[in-house]
């Protein structure tokens, strides 16, 4: 860890430049730790599955590429490099999984919440005759 | 308050957040809300991670994280696949 996150003394000694990336970097943290409470609130006190999956899954894939975000500010150098390369595998990945999830769960006959009012999915696939 | 403080209260945050998703994981009715929670635990490890790293200044910690968020990825997929009833090579 270096030193000017120490705090006291060796703050006097940081750049600038050091100074303000500690300050983003931890703001950037604290939002994205933000992100991931409500994320995890919605996952255990909504409704049904889909509602669980949607609130879950983008909360805390943004929270995650932000805490990311903040820790390649914090860090520097070649860390810094595969923290954003996780962020990006994150932002790409994690929604790929809710969707495919999200599918697998509607294919395999589980229905929507009763206060629903629509089922978009559903309709699309009587159309095409699927169902 | 110094940093190792702001860190160890981040920690425990995530915590609880990791007992919120094992809650889920246990007490969801159906079988994609465990998958569904097991995912969403794995992204939250990745952030875990990356507080470690800068907790510890190891940067074995990141190839943790992003080899976590690849497993919990395939992980993902493969439990869609099977709940969707088809083979895997489709």
């Amino acid at each position: 860890m270096s030193s000017w996150l120490a705090g006291g003394a060796a703050l006097a000694d940081a750049s600038l430049w050091e100074l303000v990336r500690a300050f983003l970097g931890t703001a950037l943290i604290v939002i994205g730790v933000l992100f991931d409470i409500l994320g995890c609130i919605g996952l255990v006190r909504l409704p049904d599955v889909y509602n669980r999956l949607q609130a879950a899954t983008k909360c805390v894939t943004l929270g995650t590429c932000s805490v990311l975000l903040g820790a390649a500010l914090i860090l520097g150098g070649g860390m810094a490099v595969k923290a954003l390369l996780c962020a990006v595998f994150v932002l790409i990945a994690s929604p790929t999984a809710a969707h495919a999830v999200a599918r697998a769960a509607h294919r395999s006959g589980i229905r929507l919440w009763e206060g629903s009012v629509g089922d978009a999915y559903l309709e699309d696939r009587s159309r095409r005759g699927e169902e | 308050m110094s940093y190792e403080m702001f860190l160890n209260a981040v920690f425990l945050v995530l915590l609880g957040c990791c007992f919120l998703c094992m809650y889920r994981v246990a007490a969801g009715p159906t079988a994609p809300d465990r998958a569904v929670a097991m995912d969403i635990l794995g992204v939250m490890i990745v952030a875990f991670c990356a507080l470690l790293t800068i907790d510890t200044g190891k940067d074995f910690y990141l190839n943790v994280a992003i080899s976590w968020a690849l497993l919990s990825f395939v992980g993902a997929i493969a439990l869609a696949k099977y709940l969707e009833g088809k083979r895997f090579d489709e």
